[in-house]
């Protein structure tokens, strides 16, 4: 597996087991915000998405809106 | 301090709150009821004479040396076996005692070796000070029949057992059984042919059941077991209290010197973590510290493919600084790194981490609790606050129901596990606590002298969580949750939430049978034992946390506990067992790269400026990376330095071909180690590192406690590991002028709430305190969430279970299971270079019958171990502790390489790496792999050294 599918295989991992959350995109964003470095979150971010389930990909969105908001 | 044995009461403390005075040789002294008479004289300082008696272990009666005379009663009744009563008058030294006492040692002494002059315990035996005592004088008995001339057994490495110098006291046999718990040790024979056996009487010591924990070579009065290192070097004259550097029970030692050579490790009474108890490695296994491979002087080659180069420490920080400084002005900052390490003190650990931050200017700090407790960092934050285990092992005394799940303390903590073995056998003439085990394998303490676990869940490797949701349905469904506590505790919402959640037919253990392959009605029992058994105390180790759902477990054992009110008191509580000696302390340090000590997120502005202010920098204020992500980002190109103290993450890392990867992508790797580790290989400096006998620090426990650790001697490579990391700071451009580590503790304490009644000057006076130690609580908590949860209210989390990825299938059936062993530590970097490698000279992988036969395998042939990742060789042992379908090693050594099997997955919310499961397949073989051999070559040529020949 190379960076770019770990890390798509990383947040769609941490969105199946946040799954459970009240706020799952809002839980998966935040994990990922206090957890993963600067470099992780900008290449998922950059990074072909089409393997993110629906609920990474609404996070990984929230938090590129929420870094060009900053 | 010159040399004193420890204090012996004789008898154990009584545990009675009533108080009761009587009169010893005319002075009065007041003991708690139930103390004997022996015990209530030593605590005012009358030493009565005894052989068979030691305070560890329950009065026995034998020896006939203890004799008083008590007014008003008839004869001379033995003081170890005589509960003092109110107003009892005792006379311990009269005419006719002295008569007695002479003519029972006149006795022992007939049938004892005369050769106390060479003989190894001269001056440290109980025998002969007593013989002095009593006033022996000669021994009038004309002698034909003795039990002297006997074979010596010297087959265990570390002591020696003279059965002619044996006084048949039993002490060893107790110590065995009261104090281990193994019940190894019998008396065979009567009369002159007593003798005492390891088992049967073909067994010597090696061969026995004997685990070595040296509890009895402890109580022996006499030469009979006695430590080999005694026989060779002599009796200590002085001792140093300090704590083992193993496992993190944390045991208290006292290293016993002469000059600065150590001649035994004894444990030390007073030790709150193991209350005068130890096992194999802590008080034998200590050899490594003197061991000729050892690497003394600092190192450097400008590539991997070079011998190593041996220069000056001026040298190597003046490189090593270049280094570092020449990679983030090319890469930027960003490219640097560091990993702590669990083996090193509190002091050296924050000092990593701080060299990262402030030094290297990024978070890219890690520690390798990042692949052992990482989850329970995050599942115990999440659920009650803070990342520790909730209790104290004195704890384990008030527990009715134990419940040990991914754990097998009789190998991973053994110390803890002789206590915890001790209440469950019944203890102080109370029931036994009842056990419950959860664990793929038939672990040791499901099954043990006078203990059987009432239940055992030989759970599918991977299913905790459908497991511990199965018992939460059964605990909600049949109404046996405690609601007023959790009304009172938690917040109801989320409870409601959760019990929702697991009531659902879907949760049942009958409709998760087939996930987990645990008997329904099995678990239905053990959850409501747990439940309405009295105390509960949940214990877990790496089995919990090592999964892709290690973090989701942590919250569910956590549900679990509130669930039944288990939190808040002596007996109960969630309990992480850490695998290293400072886990808690370096995770507590700040090692995780999103956390600043004290588990202060680093984005958080407030904790970030307080840093600023004390150390002059600014810090980033966003994550670094951990260990899995700096290997990826090596591979990626972008990092490029690492600085490694006391880890050797090519060794103990999962997937060992990414890890090698990783670093041999690297510019600069420093490993700081006692030995050319693996990781060594791909290194380009290597700073001699010092043992825990060479420095001064503190190291943390499972139970949060923070204990000294002393130097006892000079450190071989001339600096103590916190000097090192000073060094190199300096030489990157730093103002550190830390004199002693007690410095660096009063910087910790500045900086860390609750670690702020911290401090060298308190540990000394108190021995230890269990953290958090504030205004609140200046003598620390031993037990956590006592009037409420450190976040407020408990925070139940629904944790549904997620299978791992990690599938078994036609070409890989079985699960592998890892672990380690009694004898050996982790990478065994340590007790490989020890006696230890007597027990366990390699990794061995356990198969069940059916499996072996599937596949014609036998017990001692090679076999081939393969998986997605990679494939090894290894010799097979055939048994029915694992389960069909499952198999099971040990990753102690580095030939076997059990890691190049393991895989990238991990858990989902820390990375921890889900060593626990892997898919494998099993055959014959008749050789190392191609990836073994070629490592091998590896090695080799990784560890050349060029020597100097100096100029003629």
């Amino acid at each position: 597996m190379n960076s770019a599918a770990r890390l798509v295989y990383m947040a769609n991992q941490i969105a199946t087991n946040l799954a459970t959350d009240d706020d799952p995109v809002s839980a998966v964003a935040n994990h990922i915000e206090l957890f993963w470095d600067p470099r992780m979150k900008r290449l998922i971010q950059e990074n072909d998405k089409a393997g993110l389930s629906v609920v990474a990909a609404e996070a990984i969105h929230r938090l590129a809106q929420a870094h060009d908001a900053a | 301090m010159t040399y004193q044995p420890q204090n012996d009461f004789g008898t154990p403390a009584s545990r009675s709150d009533e108080m009761v005075s009587c009169t010893i040789d005319g002075r009065q002294v007041t003991v708690p009821a139930g103390s004997s008479v022996m015990r209530a004289a030593a605590e005012q300082g009358t030493a009565i004479p005894k052989l068979c008696a030691t305070d560890n272990m329950k009065s026995f009666g034998s020896c006939r040396l203890c004799l008083v005379e008590i007014d008003g009663r008839k004869g001379t009744p033995a003081s170890c076996t005589t509960p003092v009563e109110p107003g009892m008058v005792v006379h311990t030294q009269t005419p006719l005692l002295h008569k007695l006492r002479k003519g029972v040692m006149e006795l022992y002494i007939s049938d004892h070796p005369l050769d106390c002059l060479t003989c190894a315990a001269n001056g440290d035996c109980e025998l002969q000070d007593q013989a002095g005592a009593v006033g022996l004088r000669d021994v009038r008995y004309d002698v034909h029949a003795t039990h002297l001339g006997r074979e010596i057994d010297h087959s265990n490495p570390y002591f020696d057992f003279d059965p002619s110098k044996c006084i048949a006291c039993s002490r060893c046999i107790r110590a065995c059984d009261e104090v281990q718990g193994t019940l190894a040790l019998t008396m065979e024979g009567r009369g002159w042919d007593s003798k005492i056996s390891a088992g049967l009487a073909s067994d010597n010591f090696l061969g026995s059941e004997c685990v070595s924990c040296g509890a009895c070579v402890q109580a022996c009065p006499t030469a009979t077991l006695i430590e080999k290192k005694v026989v060779e070097v002599g009796t200590p004259e002085r001792s140093v209290v300090t704590t083992c550097a193993y496992c993190g029970v944390g045991c208290t030692f006292r290293a016993e010197m002469r000059g600065e050579q150590l001649v035994r490790m004894v444990p030390y009474k007073n030790g709150k973590a193991n209350r005068g108890h130890s096992c194999v490695k802590g008080r034998f296994a200590w050899g490594y510290a003197q061991h000729q491979e050892r690497i003394l002087k600092p190192m450097i080659r400008a590539s991997i493919n070079q011998p190593w180069r041996e220069v000056e420490w001026d040298e190597a920080f003046a490189y090593t600084a270049s280094e570092l400084k020449r990679i983030s002005e090319k890469y930027g900052r960003h490219a640097l790194g560091g990993i702590t390490s669990s083996r090193c003190t509190n002091e050296e650990t924050f000092l990593v981490q701080k060299l990262v931050r402030a030094g290297f200017g990024n978070n890219n700090v890690d520690t390798c609790a990042r692949v052992c407790h990482s989850p329970t960092g995050y599942g115990l934050k999440t659920t009650f606050g803070t990342s520790a285990g909730t209790q104290d092992f004195d704890s384990v005394e008030n527990s009715d129901v134990i419940l040990i799940i991914g754990a097998n303390p009789t190998d991973g903590h053994p110390v803890f596990a002789s206590r915890m073995k001790r209440r469950l056998r019944g203890q102080d003439g109370r029931p036994s606590a009842k056990l419950i085990v959860i664990d793929p394998r038939r672990t040791d303490i499901v099954r043990s002298p006078h203990i059987e676990a009432q239940h055992h869940l030989p759970l599918r490797p991977g299913t905790n969580v459908a497991v511990l949701t199965a018992m939460a349905h059964v605990i909600v469904t049949e109404g046996l949750a405690d609601e007023t506590f959790i009304k009172e505790r938690c917040d109801w919402d989320e409870y409601s939430h959760w019990a929702e959640f697991v009531s659902q037919a879907r949760s049942s253990p009958e409709n998760l049978q087939p996930v987990t392959l645990v008997d329904a009605e099995e678990l239905r029992a053990a959850a409501r034992l747990y439940a309405t058994g009295g105390n509960g105390a949940i214990y877990y180790g790496l089995g919990v946390t090592e999964h892709s759902q290690g973090s989701s477990t942590v919250m569910a054992i956590a549900n679990l506990a509130m669930a039944t009110g288990n939190i808040g008191r002596r007996g109960v509580g969630v309990n992480p067992l850490r695998g290293q000696n400072n886990v808690q302390g370096a995770c507590d340090m700040g090692s995780f790269p999103h956390e600043l000590s004290g588990y202060r997120h680093i984005s958080d502005s407030d904790t970030r400026r307080l840093f600023e202010n004390d150390w002059g920098v600014s810090l980033d204020p966003e994550p670094g990376l951990r260990i899995p992500n700096m290997l990826d980002a090596a591979v990626d190109g972008v990092f490029k330095a690492l600085y490694v103290q006391g880890e050797d993450i090519l060794h103990s890392d999962p997937n060992t071909k990414h890890v090698s990867a990783g670093l041999a992508a690297m510019e600069c790797v420093i490993v700081h180690d006692l030995f050319l580790n693996e990781t060594a290989h791909y290194a380009h400096i290597f700073l001699p590192g010092s043992t825990f006998l060479e420095k001064n620090g503190t190291f943390t426990n499972a139970e949060r406690r923070i204990q000294p650790v002393r130097k006892v001697m000079t450190p071989l490579n001339g600096l103590e590991d916190w000097e090192v990391t000073q060094r190199l700071a300096q030489a990157m451009g730093l103002d550190w002028n830390y004199s002693h580590p007690s410095e660096i503790m009063d910087e910790i304490a500045r900086l860390t709430p609750t670690f702020a009644g911290v401090s060298f000057d308190r540990l000394d006076e108190e021995g230890s305190l269990q953290w958090p130690v504030t205004t609140d609580a200046p003598d620390g908590t031993p037990t956590m969430h006592v009037d409420g949860f450190v976040r407020g209210k408990g925070k139940f989390v629904v944790t549904d279970y997620v299978p791992t990825n990690e599938k078994t299938g036609p070409r890989f059936p079985l699960l592998l299971t890892t672990g380690r062993i009694l004898s050996h530590y982790n990478v065994g970097a340590q007790t490989r270079r020890t006696e230890n490698v007597a027990w366990h000279k390699e990794d061995l992988l356990e198969i069940h019958p059916v499996d072996a036969e599937d596949r014609g395998i036998k017990s001692g042939d090679w076999v081939k171990l393969a998986s997605r990742a990679g494939e090894t060789t290894l010799r097979a042992t055939v048994t029915d502790r694992v389960a069909p379908g499952v198999v099971y090693t040990t990753f102690h050594h580095a030939v076997t390489q059990a890691n190049v099997v393991t895989t990238d997955y991990s858990d989902w919310a820390t990375n921890c790496p889900e060593y626990k499961v892997t898919a494998v397949q099993i055959s014959a073989s008749n050789g190392p792999t191609d990836w073994q051999e070629e490592y091998e070559a590896l090695s080799e040529r990784a560890r050349r050294i060029d020597t100097v020949v100096p100029a003629e």
